[in-house]
């Protein structure tokens, strides 16, 4: 795998950033595009538009026939076991909501419990907090340890004869811990427990097999994937899909409307009400091909190698303070500098073109427990080289510089 | 853009040894800031005498350098002030970071007005402007003894 004709392949590396060459390290928040992705965005709507699976003339069937082309993708992507395990929404944050809001509705009541954990990111804990005041649910928080994991213990010492979901994070956005999503699925399952896993951070990172895992519900972020803005995939098993109340009530999702009453259309239209982001799913099915293309073990592999060398250049800087330190981790070093805030971190390494995250990611309960009002975040993705990790140390230790005077 | 403008050293010595950070006992007035995008904290407390002067003001608060060091000088500025002054400090303040390239209060000495200017370097970084206004407009809360925590987002 050569990381130079990787890196060629994403126009943002082309420009400079305040004249600098960039150093992107912010691919947890939303990674950078490769020319195809942005090419086909610009084809669609040049060459091919027109709304989806409503009229009959040519352009409609052929964008239809795209649409539906990048559900396959996916599915085959993540191994599931059917094309309408698919639903696009406008984001993982959506995904989540649907599942919260549908299966909350449907099968939550006063005491019951949805079991999270202390990692989660805001969007799968806000979207919970809702059924507290309307259902009456209760939330409880599985712990992280002092090396930032949630284990399977932690889980399973949460869960009563009240738990009716859970729903955990596959990849800690802050420390990197790889949850153990199939063990945990296991557990769950041997009590009659569904799970939806957040893979925001494990999607564009870890070789994802459905059937293998066995989770009820897993969250997607496209953006972070190398796609578009605007759009988010929640595998559901069909099973659930078949049971559970429609989400958005609007065009597309009916099967008949009379003035008595509606029946609602099959999967996958019933979660996909009104006009969805078509240029940006068409574009997402190049997103798949590139990540096809260098194989999803390959990126792996090479994040891996960076992760640990980032982590040891880091370990040898006196100043910093990783965040976290789990066995199996994802691609996140996060960090505080002795004497520097975060935020002043950021700006100073902006200065020279690197661009880190700063704050709580989204992430109070992990920040509050942790006894800190924010982190700095270094992420990674497929077009990061050692060079990259090397410049993070470099203007840390500028940061250093100015804050000793 | 410079750093330098930025991190000046008024602001690391602030930043670093912030003046008045500790919970005031004695106080009649506070209120608290809260930038939920950082998660930045404030907490301005103030004894006002009955002549509405203010005799002790304090703070405490978590933040960058920024923030810490506007608290620290804007809390070393307030003191002995009349709640007209404060009022006064604080507008002129605010339409600085704001627009005006100098600050215009008569009430300030050249050392003073120095050491306020010093904070200015944030215009050239819009994300750090509320770093910069977040006490200020805390303070102004206090002085109302608002119950209702001041929030970034509420900013003009």
């Amino acid at each position: 795998m050569n990381i130079n004709n990787i890196k060629k392949q994403f126009p943002i590396f082309n420009n400079k950033v305040q004249n600098n060459d960039l150093v992107y390290l912010d691919s947890a928040n939303s990674s950078q595009k490769p020319q195809v992705v942005v090419d086909r965005i610009y084809d669609f709507y040049t060459k091919e538009f027109s709304n989806v699976g409503r009229s009959v003339h040519y352009l409609a069937v052929a964008a239809t026939n795209l649409y539906e082309n990048t559900r396959v993708l996916v599915q085959k992507y993540i191994n599931a076991k059917d094309p309408n395990e698919i639903v696009f929404t406008k984001g993982a944050t959506e995904a989540i909501n649907l599942v919260a809001n549908t299966f909350g509705q449907k099968f939550l009541g006063e005491g019951d419990e949805i079991l999270l954990t202390e990692l989660e990111h805001h969007s799968n804990y806000v979207p919970w907090h809702y059924l507290r005041k309307s259902k009456g649910v209760k939330i409880k928080f599985a712990e992280f340890n002092s090396d930032g994991e949630v284990t399977l213990e932690s889980i399973e010492k949460n869960i009563t004869p009240k738990t009716k979901i859970i729903a955990i994070t596959h990849l800690s956005n802050v420390t990197g811990a790889i949850l153990p999503i199939k063990e945990i699925t296991r557990l769950a399952h041997s009590k009659n427990i569904p799970v939806l896993v957040d893979g925001c951070q494990g999607a564009p990172h870890l070789k994802l097999d459905m059937q293998e895992i066995g989770c009820d519900f897993y969250a997607i972020s496209c953006h972070k994937m190398y796609g578009p803005t605007g759009l988010g995939i929640l595998y559901a098993k069909k099973k659930w899909l078949e049971v559970l109340p429609p989400y958005q009530g609007g065009g597309g999702m009916i099967r008949e409307v009379k003035k008595e009453g509606i029946t609602f259309g099959e999967l996958p239209n019933k979660y996909e009400a009104g006009t969805m982001a078509t240029a940006q799913v068409i574009a997402f099915g190049e997103s798949i091909k590139f990540l096809n293309k260098i194989g999803i073990e390959n990126i792996e592999k090479h994040e891996n190698e960076l992760t640990k060398y980032g982590e040891e250049i880091l370990r040898k800087n006196n100043s910093v303070k990783l965040i976290g330190s789990p066995k199996d981790k994802g691609s996140v070093l996060s960090f505080t500098l002795d004497g520097v805030h975060a935020h002043d971190i950021a700006t100073i390494l902006d200065e020279d073109g690197v661009a880190i995250r700063a704050g709580h990611h989204c992430c109070q309960i992990l920040h509050d427990k942790l006894g800190l009002s924010a982190t700095a975040r270094a992420s990674l993705g497929v077009y990061n080289t050692k060079d990259d990790l090397d410049k993070l140390n470099e203007s840390l230790n500028k940061c250093k510089k100015i804050f000793e005077g | 853009m410079d750093l330098k403008d930025l991190y000046q050293e008024i602001i690391l010595d602030h930043g670093k040894n912030p003046r008045n950070l500790k919970k005031s006992d004695n106080f009649n007035k506070d209120a608290k800031g809260h930038n939920p995008l950082c998660g930045d904290k404030v907490h301005i407390y103030l004894k006002v005498d009955e002549n509405n002067k203010i005799s002790d003001i304090a703070f405490e608060g978590s933040g960058c350098a920024i923030s810490m060091a506007s608290a620290s000088i804007m809390t070393d500025l307030m003191k002995e002030r009349k709640e007209v002054e404060v009022k006064e400090l604080v507008d002129d303040f605010l339409e600085m970071i704001k627009q005006n390239p100098e600050l215009k209060s008569k009430i300030l000495g050249e050392n003073e007005k120095t050491k306020l200017m010093s904070l200015s370097g944030v215009k050239k970084y819009p994300m750090r402007v509320k770093c910069a206004t977040m006490a200020w407009h805390t303070l102004t809360a206090a002085m109302k003894n608002a119950n209702e925590e001041t929030n970034t987002d509420k900013f003009e």
